[in-house]
């Protein structure tokens, strides 16, 4: 299969080893990634703070770049992102009177994939030690993102598949689907109740014991993570498709906050 | 066409006025209730016990999905044919011996409401809890015409004693805890033992000994309504206490404010709506008291029975296409008990009558996103999405609150052309992030950002009232040295 990788902004600027995970894992399956050089970002930091003139640009530009080559499935480690290709972009451009644009957005929308929407629903992969040969001996816990969640309705696939990792101990967090208080610049504009909101998560994470906090959405873990770092926590955060790419032979290390900057 | 449906509403659509306004902006307000480390106590309490028993009762249901879908259908067609609706329920209620007024908005309302008061010579009411009252303010407009109104809802009375504001729709003094209950009571309450205690039987039974002797010499009662059903001109209260069918039943006079969007076609479409409201509000599978009242019934009842039929700003929010089902809220108030934001800053900190997520869409729908500090409640979501998945009637909330946030940056840009620090961050992000190429050109300047960040690889304050609100409370990592797009070019692939 030829997949087409969107990397999402935050990814690609911020956590490059996520985006380096993403492709290990398709290409240990023996599909073809590539990555449309045209692709920047979703545009839902613009939507979701009322700037649709602005957002509506940046998905037009995604649905071109992702227009721009030929490929079987898109893919991106971000639940968030996908819902906002899938839902946001026909908005935008249904919102501004542009059918045609909305029509190629649908279209780009159909055919892109949350990774572990891609790994079970398409490439039936339920056995990540297995199939994938993940291995990855620490002890976890899992956060699932709000819009992973409620907007695509992953259920479970994110922590059953990392609970098949070899080696790794998964312990359940407590109050696991309340938000982490990230919420784009939420954060910024009413960042008091964004950071109670995060202290909980926070509290929650240390209470379970495990070294890190891992999920699907780098944006929600840079939150958490920040948080975590700030307090001095010793917890930090990984993506999950760097524990899913992680193997006996090549293993991710188990990270704190600050490992950002030299993985 | 006006002159054929006399009392009809015939301007175009209304603004909302009353208790519909943030009276501050949302993160002030917010960051000041955050501080009550009580609240925030009795909140998290409060809202997760209410969630819980929630989640138990609709779990029982197999076909909660289709009861929300069928919920939502009928509200929205409803909504599609209001106008109809209304006058059939007019002339229904009418027939059957009631009095419709129509109320262009809080006004006009309140003004009906006192000139009905003063016709019965009473200067006394007793009150049904009520959404509709709260929010045009109709107990503070008696108060100044010289009418007394005595809230007769157990939490309400408990705030109307303590001279507070309502901080949830259902559970309104959720604020407060039983000792601060108490407290309120001995205060208040002249005829109260003075050893009473904190124990919440004895303190319902103090309200209940207090409240009796208001049923039984009350001449006039106000309510509003859950439910008015068109092809009957019958009108429904639902409630737990009791309190209410004392006040439905017992007076002479009953005036119910209601909301135009109340209006239901038929009596079997409470088949859908009574499974809907008990289990999403408290978590019950059926509410203790359900009163449904049909005009007048000699000999039986109130003889002198009116429905004032209030827009205040109903029709503005109906006009609003992405906005509009905002409107079929049924006030259950699932919405404000799961969510993560209501939790921590409570009721007050909106402002309006109606907290929480609804009130942050409704409120500036019914007053327009300029209105006062309104524009800033939209934004009072991590837009997680908890409240759309606990809404019995299915209103998605978070695309209705991206929605306003759009209106609200529009109706900011028209009021003023000097750029915003958010415009100014959101204008460098669209360059940015529009195309590849120039979003790699800004990468190159990744290592940079390492050098900000130092030895302990964190970036721990940066400047603006923006960015720095971020690192108020959390670090960056030091970004990489290279984007992914640049190490994807470098080893060469397509």
């Amino acid at each position: 299969m030829r997949i087409a990788l969107f990397a999402t902004c935050i990814v690609d600027a911020m956590y490059p080893s996520t985006a380096r995970a993403t492709v290990k894992i398709l290409e240990r399956l023996g599909h073809e990634v590539l990555f449309p050089a045209g692709q920047a970002c979703c545009g839902q930091m613009h939507t979701n703070s009322g700037y649709f003139d602005a957002a509506r640009k940046v998905a037009a530009n995604h649905v071109e770049a992702f227009e721009s080559v030929e490929y079987d499935v898109a893919v991106a480690p971000s639940g968030s992102c996908v819902a906002s290709v899938k839902h946001q972009h026909p908005m935008l451009a249904e919102r501004a009177g542009d059918a045609g644009l909305a029509e190629r957005a649908t279209a780009v929308g159909a055919k892109t994939y949350e990774l572990t929407q891609l790994l079970v629903d398409v490439l039936d992969i339920t056995d990540a030690a297995e199939q994938l040969g993940s291995w990855f001996p620490h002890t976890i816990t899992y956060h699932p993102s709000c819009h992973g969640m409620r907007l695509l309705r992953l259920g479970d696939r994110q922590l059953d598949l990392l609970k098949t990792v070899g080696g790794i101990d998964v312990v359940e967090l407590p109050e696991a689907d309340q938000c982490c208080g990230f919420g784009g610049t939420f954060s910024m504009k009413n960042s008091q109740v964004s950071t109670a909101m995060l202290e909980d998560k926070a509290e929650n994470i240390r209470s379970t014991g495990a070294g890190l906090c891992s999920g699907g959405d780098a944006s929600c873990l840079l939150h958490i993570g920040g948080g975590l770092s700030r307090a001095g926590a010793a917890a930090g955060t990984l993506h999950l498709a760097e524990i899913l790419a992680s193997t006996l032979e090549d293993p991710a290390e188990a990270p704190s906050t600050t490992t950002g900057a030299t993985r | 066409m006006s002159s054929t449906f006399v009392g009809m509403p015939t301007l175009p659509s209304q603004r909302g006025h009353g208790n519909l306004h943030a009276e501050e902006p949302f993160p002030q307000a917010a960051t000041r209730e955050l501080g009550n480390t009580q609240l925030r106590a009795n909140l998290r309490h409060a809202t997760h016990t209410i969630r819980d028993k929630r989640l138990n009762v609709v779990g029982e249901l197999p076909d909660w999905e289709d009861l929300r879908q069928a919920g939502s259908d009928t509200k929205d067609a409803v909504m599609a044919d209001l106008p109809a609706k209304l006058e059939e329920f007019e002339a229904n209620f009418t027939a059957r011996g009631g009095v419709v007024h129509w109320a262009r908005d809080a006004e006009e309302a309140n003004r009906i409401v006192t000139d009905l008061v003063r016709e019965t010579g009473s200067e006394e009411v007793v009150k049904v809890k009520s959404m509709a009252t709260q929010e045009i303010g109709l107990n503070e407009h008696l108060e100044e015409q010289g009418i007394a109104a005595f809230e007769t809802d157990l939490a309400e009375l408990i705030v109307q004693l303590g001279d507070d504001k309502p901080s949830h729709i259902l559970v309104p003094a959720i604020h407060k805890n039983r000792t601060e209950v108490r407290d309120i009571f001995l205060q208040e309450m002249p005829e109260v033992d003075p050893a009473l205690t904190d124990n919440p039987a004895e303190l319902a039974m103090a309200a209940r000994a207090h409240l009796r002797k208001k049923f039984l010499g009350a001449k006039v009662a106000i309510s509003g309504a859950n439910f008015a059903l068109a092809d009957t001109g019958t009108l429904g209260v639902v409630e737990s206490e009791g309190n209410g069918r004392m006040c439905l039943t017992l007076p002479e006079t009953l005036i119910t404010v209601m909301g135009i969007e109340k209006v239901l076609p038929t009596a079997q479409d409470l088949e859908v709506f009574m499974q809907l409201l008990p289990r999403s509000s408290t978590g019950e599978r059926m509410n203790p008291y359900t009163s449904l009242w049909t005009g007048v019934t000699e000999g039986d009842g109130p003889q002198n029975v009116h429905i004032v039929l209030l827009d205040n700003g109903r029709t503005n929010a109906l006009a609003d296409k992405y906005g509009r089902t905002a409107l079929n809220c049924i006030r259950c108030s699932a919405c404000m008990n799961v969510c993560p934001v209501y939790e921590r800053t409570g009721g007050h900190a909106y402002g309006s009558t109606y907290p929480g997520p609804i009130g942050a869409i409704l409120s500036p729908l019914m007053t327009g996103i300029e209105a006062e500090d309104n524009g800033s409640l939209p934004y009072a979501s991590s837009l997680c999405g908890a409240c759309y998945d606990a809404c019995p009637v299915k209103i998605n909330i978070p695309d209705i609150l991206v929605h306003l946030r759009g209106e609200d940056v529009k109706a900011q840009h028209e009021a003023s052309r000097v750029p915003t620090e958010m415009d100014v961050l959101m204008k460098g992000a669209e360059i940015a992030l529009s195309s590849g190429k120039v979003l790699n050109l800004m990468e190159k300047a990744l290592p940079l950002g390492r050098l900000v960040a130092g030895r302990d690889k964190k970036i721990k304050k940066l400047p603006g009232k923006l960015a720095g609100a971020w690192t108020s409370s959390r670090d960056i990592p030091a970004p990489p040295a290279q984007s992914f797009r640049d190490w994807w070019k470098k080893e060469g692939r397509a």
